[in-house]
């Protein structure tokens, strides 16, 4: 069997290594996949559905499904676009979001990528949601508003920390986080590292990198991986 | 004493897949899983509480909070709402002396909402423990509720058993069949045991090729090839394999597979045997929605007859090799489950999250076996086939949808019931069975399906034309059709899992917009918000729930546009005295200011 296939990304030909997803191989190529629940050293949960791309005509979640030779792969298109614009905005309106006084802004995939896909406002009604700030753990703290159940701290406690300190209880608009017992989270963790939002953070760890200074503060989220095809140039 | 608790998880060998039965037995021993109960079963399994915590609080039947040693629950499905639901939930309201969702002081009685269990063609229908009471009126409730204070038993409920298998001494329920139309497919009587003989008698290659030939689709809705399936999971690497009926009849309005289970469960069996068979798989599961509970018993008996008759156990039909059992595995109340990649995830003991495909269950499924998955009706089609062959039941049906279909029937119609239609069959045809002369719309295929109006009723159940797990709801012209699509989302609220975005979120803001339309305050750009959200939902969701969900008000927009265009067009003033109530009720007495406006009014 090939150890590489090749397919073609919005009719540009990649090649790619199999057991690869659609999301890894475009951005090996520079293509960047807008995408949030989705993280490289971690199995993808397909929770956020941000990364919708359209594989040989079929809508498919690019972090969950595997290359194969041959596939024909839409990115962008303003259908594609749209949704994801959609999804951001959802995400936005389910929870409690407020940037200027979240200690992540700046570093927040979420904040990020509503600047990169030039959203300004939310068609949906904000729900303000009745949540909790558990404060409880020496080292760390969970801001249930900002969580946006993206999986990947209790993917990471599971499968990276080999712990199941963290799991997700309820359903529906009722599913939260959910920890088993502060003394089995450590600050170490890779739980506590992956959060994309400000849901899991650091305690005595607040403004050390002033605003202004901080990841997506110059240069937008999916930068880092289009400086590595000179064809595109990030928006 | 050793604790029950513990007992009941050494009668599962502290399996960790088998979370499911320990839960559930947990919850009908104490009317609760409790966090201290979650902390001993999270010992004894040896995994962390919050994983037990993670599967109780995922199904409706399992709760941390005790919900009462008889909990009663009302279906609150649309249909048994037309038949009358709110007026029994009142009913017992009175008599227990407690509002809906809550349980008694005494801790005897608790009083719950349900979705559909299954019973729309005798709602308004209710749940009392595991025991279903249907056509149930408000007057009959003083005297329910007197009988069940004193006994303390839902069994202790005097009732006329139903026809047929229910009135088998383990089933012994009030649950009528209503078998109005019976095909030549699954409601009629069929040789026991011949078509296990035959597949033993028959190479899987050969069971596989009639089956692919036969031109079987699923029948629980997503109408995937049956052969297909069936081969993929024959090919897979493995040396165990599990084949999986999904008997979790959930969408609303379906309840043919209940009526095949009363009556055909051996058809199901032997259709399960053959896929056995055909994929070389040594374990089946029966998943049983956990409000068929009244079913189980009887269920087993069905499987243990199977084993002495040496049809299910080793070396059936006397062939050395071919193995094969089957356990009845329970679920507890959600609707997500019947997604076969859920319904896995629910037979390990996990929340019933529904996977990421690839890898497909044929490749990796329960327990990471190769399994296959079909739904109730498939097994019994697959038993007739060996039976008859596959270019005799080519012969029924239509070219792109041979054989017949099970419809479950019910709403504004005279004779709700299961009816087996040959595939081609007109609307028309189903409404002249069902005598229903007034239908504005009809719902196929369940709220996941889509409503069809008038100039639709020649429209034909087939999978190129309307497809269907089944459920088919009459709807007359005195309804309210965008109640209704309230109403229905409402239960996708209730019952997406949470998993992705698009369904988590898209269904509650529909609701919220339904509900502002039929309210009066619906906003023109409404319209294409729902349009855009139906459409962002149908494409992003990760599962078969959130890709239909929005599918109530996408095909009424379709089809009864007017519905919405007249709440938009509606003249609405602004309700001062709405928009003030709950200030006044925080402040405890009327605005003074409204007061004088209206003296001088």
């Amino acid at each position: 069997m090939p150890e590489e296939v090749t397919l073609t990304i919005d009719g540009k030909k990649i090649t790619a290594k199999i057991g690869q997803s659609i999301l890894e191989a475009a951005e090996e190529n520079g293509v960047y996949i807008p995408h949030l629940c989705a993280l490289q050293e971690l199995h993808s949960t397909g929770a956020c559905r941000v990364c919708m791309v359209r594989i040989d005509g079929r809508y498919s979640a690019s972090c969950t499904q595997p290359v194969s030779d041959g596939l024909q792969v839409e990115v962008e298109s303003d259908e594609l676009l749209e949704i994801r614009k959609m999804i951001v905005e959802m995400l936005f309106a389910e929870g409690n979001h407020f940037c200027p006084c979240c200690e992540k802004s700046g570093n927040c995939e979420l904040q990020a990528l509503a600047y990169r896909l030039g959203i300004d406002s939310v068609r949906f009604p904000y729900q303000f949601p009745q949540r909790e700030v558990d404060a409880e753990h020496p080292d760390v703290f969970i801001d249930h508003n900002r969580c946006i159940l993206c999986g990947r701290c209790v993917e990471a406690s599971r499968n990276a920390d080999h712990k199941t300190a963290l799991e997700f209880i309820g359903r529906g608009k009722n599913k939260r986080l959910a920890v088993t017992g502060i003394v089995d989270l450590d600050r170490a963790d890779k739980a506590v590292s992956v959060c994309p939002v400000g849901a899991i953070l650091l305690k005595r760890q607040a403004f050390q990198v002033p605003l202004g200074q901080r990841r997506f503060d110059h240069e937008p989220i999916g930068a880092e991986v289009e400086s590595r095809n000179p064809e595109v140039r990030t928006p | 004493m050793s604790d029950p608790i513990v007992t009941i998880c050494e009668h599962y060998h502290r399996d960790r897949s088998r979370l499911m039965d320990i839960v559930r037995e947990v919850q009908a021993r104490q009317g609760q899983v409790s966090p201290e109960a979650e902390a001993v079963i999270a010992r004894e399994l040896g995994c962390k509480p919050v994983e037990v915590q993670s599967t109780v609080s995922f199904y409706a039947f399992l709760s941390e909070r005790p919900v009462g040693h008889i909990p009663i629950r009302l279906c609150n499905d649309v249909v048994d709402r037309m038949a009358g639901a709110a007026e029994v939930a009142r009913a017992f309201e009175r008599e227990l002396g407690i509002p809906m969702g809550s349980v008694t002081g005494d801790g005897l009685f608790g009083l719950h909402w349900t979705p559909c269990i299954g019973m729309s063609d005798q709602a308004p229908a209710a749940l009392i423990g595991d025991l279903p009471v249907t056509r149930l009126r408000p007057e009959d409730v003083p005297e329910l509720v007197e009988i069940l204070r004193l006994s303390k038993d839902p069994h202790a409920i005097p009732r006329e058993v139903g026809d047929g298998n229910n009135a088998h001494p383990l089933v012994r329920s009030m649950v009528h069949n209503n078998i109005r139309r019976s095909g030549p497919v699954c409601l009629s009587p069929w040789p026991r045991g011949e078509a296990v003989h035959r597949a033993a008698a028959m190479d899987p290659r050969e069971i596989l090729e009639t089956i692919g030939t036969s031109g079987l689709r699923g029948r629980g809705g997503a109408a995937f090839p049956t052969g297909m399936k069936w081969r993929f999971a024959a090919q897979a690497p493995g040396a165990r394999k599990t084949v999986i009926c999904n008997a979790d009849e959930g969408e609303p309005g379906t309840f043919k597979d209940r009526v095949l289970l009363t009556e055909q469960a051996g058809m199901v069996v032997e259709g399960m045997i053959i896929a056995a068979r055909a994929i070389g798989a040594d374990e089946g599961i029966l998943y049983l929605r956990g409000e068929y509970e009244y079913l189980r018993a009887f269920l087993e008996s069905v499987l243990q007859e199977y084993r002495a008759d040496g049809l299910l156990g080793s070396s059936i039909a006397g062939l050395g090799g071919f193995d094969f059992d089957i356990r009845i595995q329970m679920g507890a109340g959600a609707y997500v489950c019947g997604e076969e990649t859920a319904l896995i995830s629910s037979c390990e003991g996990r929340r019933g999250d529904p996977r990421n495909k690839p890898p497909f269950p044929a490749q990796k499924g329960y327990l990471d076996r190769p399994t296959i998955v079909n739904n109730v009706e498939t097994f019994c089609c697959a038993t007739r086939i060996v039976l008859g062959g596959a270019e005799w039941f080519r012969s029924l049906g239509t070219e792109s949808s041979p054989g017949t279909k099970l419809l479950s029937v019910s709403g504004d119609c005279e004779r709700p019931g299961v009816y087996e239609f040959e595939f081609g069959t007109p609307l028309s045809s189903v409404l002249r069975a069902v005598q229903a002369d007034d239908a504005q719309a009809l719902l196929v295929g369940g709220p996941s399906g889509q409503f069809v109006q008038e100039a639709g009723f020649g429209r034909t159940i087939a999978f190129d034309d309307l497809g269907t797990a089944g459920a088919v709801v009459v709807f007359d012209h005195s309804r309210d059709l965008l109640e209704i699509v309230e109403q229905y989302m409402e239960f996708f609220c209730e019952e997406s899992c949470g998993y992705c975005t698009p369904c988590r979120f898209g269904n509650e803001v529909i609701l919220q917009i339904v509900h502002r339309l039929r309210t009066g305050w619906g906003k023109p750009e409404d319209l294409d918000l729902l349009r855009e959200l139906g459409q962002v939902m149908r494409k992003a969701s990760r599962c078969g729930l959130g890709q239909t969900s929005a599918n109530p008000v996408l095909s009424t927009m379709d089809q009864f546009p007017h519905i919405y265009e007249s709440q938009i067009a509606r003249p609405r003033g602004f309700d001062l005295a709405a928009a003030t109530s709950q200030a006044e009720a925080l402040a405890g007495h009327p605005s003074r200011h409204l007061e004088k406006e209206g003296d001088h009014a």
